[in-house]
């Protein structure tokens, strides 16, 4: 059993159905520790010691927020600004974070070809994601393969219009693929050997929820 | 004297002991009236009282009541339920009143009998009902809301029904009337036709006209002496005033008051005068019930029990299967279809009101009222157990229906503020900017009159008041703000909140430091001292203008008020409400302890700080980062 922490950032979350069910589904798991950094720290007011204690007492950070201007929201980086502070992440005897794995789950806006070379944001999506592979790294962390839904606004408008529908399939199965990826991080049944080099996206888990959930199905 | 005192207390017992007894039993306060009247109806007789006549007196409270059902009744919210009061509340009164004609025809009444005896016992119960869903939380789901507008309609169609009645009397039973106390009086009869309806005109006028205009000012009047049992006797006045004037052209007083209560539902002084009159209303209302039980013939229903039980079933199975029905065109659906249905069976109070008028009109024959008469009352007996076959057969099957997704955010409920000075004022427009529905309740009628002019809905009546609380309707709020500037009413107001509703999340505004700590005895959930804010805003403002950079300023801020809570939450065991503050030497030492600590850090001397002003990036070496794996 690896103990997880789940902080989720989303400044305008009445507006991202995904997202806010990502959490809800999330926070209905048993035995991971959930926080919603919007709600917790509205006025921006971050409580350091208290968010080096959370860090300290659980395996696998997951940071999950909506990728705004090729980054992680205002929040984010103010927590990481402060929290991950020198003589505690890094530097000399900066080894609270060592060896713990850093999971992120990012929703993009574009579609999946948006984020190629030849796509309209020029470059894959983990470049951009190169600033927090980093951080990860100089903290003595494992960064796992980012968790992506691609085209987020497009199944948001689409779920938006269909309010009383049951959900597009895409964002149920983005859903269910990050329960499924949570209880396997939390029950050791996801490696992550070394740094990761590519993205993963709710199909390619199918056999990890498939293990952790016995009878779910993905369409 | 004595045998007043004596009656008053036979009543008021049987009253005080069948009504909780029933109310436990999930029967409801009507039906406990209605048996607590029934066991005393022999007292009654052995004390040769006249029933009819007390009868009679009581029904002023339905007068009353219908004054407090228009005061209810905002015109903005009849237009919000406007398809749904018409076309489900009016189809069912006249769906119903058709089919229970014909069923009285059926079995050989007159055809005038008929049509009000379909008029009688097509409405339903609103206390026995509302009361019911009330306590069951249905009140808010889709049959529950159905059931409601249903209940308003009938609630308002007896305003013309207490018009139509009088138009049906039998030549025959004319002779034999008796306490006809709706016809027209002395005067007014020997006017010409024209000269009365103009008269009756300008008596509805003057109902429209005083209650826009005249009241603001008589209560501003009365505001002045401070006395609450002013305001008591000025809401009856108003009440029975209009009574007499109504009795008096010759129209109905529950008419009179039904529109005046309308017409003062915008009106800030609506909560004050609910909670004025409704104790008088109970109380009567709660007579009338009693007499009614009093007066039930159990000869006659044990001489015709088939037929009196053959008549209540086929009764409540026509009113079923009309709302039924009804609720399919109108799209309500699954459990809520049911409940709608089942909980709308019976016949109502306001069916013995209307009983009783009718006999008064010589409508109906009093032989066949009394056996309506135990038709309604049976019909309300049985309504609990309707309840039950809904919570025990139809909940189970339809569990799908209840439980939908939690998840868009629902509408808060509504927040009560109390107070709308310099501090409320501020809240108040603040939770109404963001879509917030409020209740706001102030005592100063000086207050009130300037924010008027400025189109700011404000009650008029001190928050203080449980009973005012209650008009404004704390049971069913989500929150109250209190914003009075009054330390120790403040602390009284969070203690009995919090006491007799657990449930509501209290926002409250605190005088200082130790107002805090009783406040937070008191069971508040969100303490706000009053200046504090202000204050650290205006500190940090001399800040900048001594030169520091805005964002120094702004962090230096932020770094005392995170002190100075922790400082609030440390010294809070130390206080002690009993001991003057400056004699309590652990708690002033622990004070000017913390408060070195915070100077000093503020300053800068100690290392560590909790705040951004210290601590943030520090650049790496390369020896820092890892070598690629």
């Amino acid at each position: 059993m690896a103990s997880v922490i789940l902080y989720y950032a989303h400044p305008g979350q009445r507006y991202s159905r995904v997202n806010r069910h990502m959490f809800q589904a999330a926070s209905a798991l048993t035995d991971i520790t959930v926080v919603d950094l919007y709600a917790e720290y509205p006025r921006f007011d971050i409580n350091i010691d208290r968010e080096q204690e959370r860090l300290r007492n659980h395996d696998v950070i997951v940071l999950q927020f909506p990728l705004f201007w090729y980054s992680t929201p205002s929040l984010v980086k103010e927590w990481i600004d402060l929290v991950f502070e020198h003589g505690f992440a890094y530097g000399a005897g900066g080894t609270a974070l060592s060896g713990k794995v850093l999971q992120l789950a990012i929703t993009a806006a574009g579609p999946e070809d948006a984020y190629t070379d030849i796509g309209y944001q020029r470059h894959g999506l983990l470049t951009f994601l190169t600033p927090l592979q980093q951080t990860a790294r100089l903290c003595h962390m494992r960064f796992a393969p980012p968790y992506v839904l691609y085209g987020a606004l497009h199944t948001e408008q689409h779920d938006a219009a269909n309010e009383q529908a049951e959900p597009t399939s895409t964002s149920a199965n983005h859903i269910a693929g990050f329960t499924g990826l949570l209880a396997a991080l939390r029950d050791d049944q996801y490696s992550v050997d070394k740094d990761a080099s590519h993205i993963v996206q709710a199909q390619h888990l199918r056999s990890v929820a498939a293990a952790n959930k016995g009878d779910q199905t993905h369409g | 004297m004595g045998s007043f005192l004596l009656l008053a207390f036979v009543f008021l017992i049987a009253g005080v002991i069948a009504v909780p007894i029933a109310s436990k039993l999930g029967l409801g306060s009507v039906l406990g009236y209605l048996i607590a009247g029934i066991v005393i109806s022999p007292l009654l007789v052995t004390l040769q009282v006249d029933v009819v006549s007390l009868q009679h007196f009581a029904e002023f409270g339905v007068v009353m009541m219908l004054f407090l059902v228009g005061l209810e009744l905002e015109p903005r919210l009849l237009w919000q339920m406007k398809a749904r009061l018409l076309g489900l509340g009016g189809l069912q009164v006249l769906v119903t009143t058709a089919l229970v004609m014909g069923a009285a025809l059926a079995i050989g009444q007159v055809w005038s009998v008929a049509l009000a005896t379909g008029l009688v016992l097509a409405l339903s119960s609103t206390a026995i009902v509302l009361q019911t869903l009330n306590e069951k939380g249905l009140l808010k789901c889709d049959g529950g809301q159905g059931a409601f507008s249903i209940l308003l309609f009938q609630d308002i169609a007896v305003i013309p029904m207490l018009a139509l009645i009088p138009l049906l009397a039998l030549p025959e039973l004319s002779d034999v009337a008796v306490g006809d106390d709706h016809g027209g009086h002395g005067f007014i009869e020997t006017l010409a036709g024209w000269q009365r309806t103009v008269l009756t005109l300008a008596a509805i006028a003057a109902v429209i006209i005083g209650g826009s205009y005249l009241t603001r000012p008589v209560f501003r009047f009365i505001a002045v002496a401070k006395l609450r049992e002013l305001f008591v006797a000025t809401a009856l006045l108003m009440v029975i005033g209009i009574a007499l004037l109504m009795s008096f052209v010759g129209l109905s007083p529950a008419l009179g008051t039904f529109l005046a209560g309308v017409v003062l539902a915008n009106s800030e002084y609506r909560h004050e005068l609910e909670s004025d009159i409704e104790p008088f209303k109970g109380l009567l209302l709660g007579l009338f019930f009693m007499t009614v039980g009093a007066g039930i013939n159990f000869a006659l229903l044990f001489d015709n029990v088939g037929f009196i039980v053959g008549l209540t079933v086929g009764l409540m199975l026509i009113k079923f299967t009309v709302v039924w029905v009804l609720g399919g065109f109108f799209k309500v659906t699954g459990a809520n279809r049911w409940l709608m249905a089942l909980s709308l069976a019976q016949a109502g109070e306001f069916g013995f009101v209307l009983l009783s008028f009718t006999v008064a009109n010589a409508v109906i024959p009093q032989a066949f009222a009394d056996q309506l008469l135990l038709v309604v009352a049976l019909s309300m007996l049985l309504t609990p157990l309707l309840f039950i076959v809904y919570d025990r057969v139809i909940v189970p099957r339809s569990a799908v229906v209840q439980s939908r997704e939690a998840d868009t955010i629902d509408t808060p409920g509504t927040v009560i503020v109390a107070g709308h000075g310099r501090f409320g004022g501020i809240i108040n427009r603040l939770l109404l900017g963001a879509g917030v529905s409020t209740v706001v309740l102030d005592h100063s009628s000086a207050q009130l009159e300037l924010l008027r002019t400025f189109d700011v809905k404000v009650f008029f009546g001190d928050a203080t008041r449980p009973d005012l609380l209650h008009a404004a309707g704390i049971e069913s709020a989500a929150m109250l703000v209190i914003a009075i500037d009054d330390r120790e009413q403040t602390t009284g107001l969070v203690q009995y909140v919090h006491h007799n509703f657990p449930h509501i999340h209290i926002v409250t505004r605190a005088f200082d430091r130790t107002h805090v700590y009783e406040l937070y005895a008191a069971g508040a959930n969100d303490i706000i001292r009053e200046y504090f804010d202000s204050a650290v805003r205006a500190g940090r403002s001399a800040l900048e203008g001594l030169g520091y950079h805005p964002y120094d300023a702004e962090l230096k801020a932020q770094e005392f008020v995170e002190h100075d809570k922790y400082m609030l939450r440390t010294v809070a065991p130390l206080y002690r409400a009993d001991v003057p503050l400056s004699e309590n030497t652990e708690y002033v030492d622990k004070v000017k302890e913390l408060g070195a600590i915070q100077r000093q850090r503020m300053l800068g001397r100690q290392g560590s700080m909790s705040s951004r002003s210290a601590r943030g990036w520090v650049p790496p070496t390369q020896k820092d980062v890892p070598k690629n794996q």
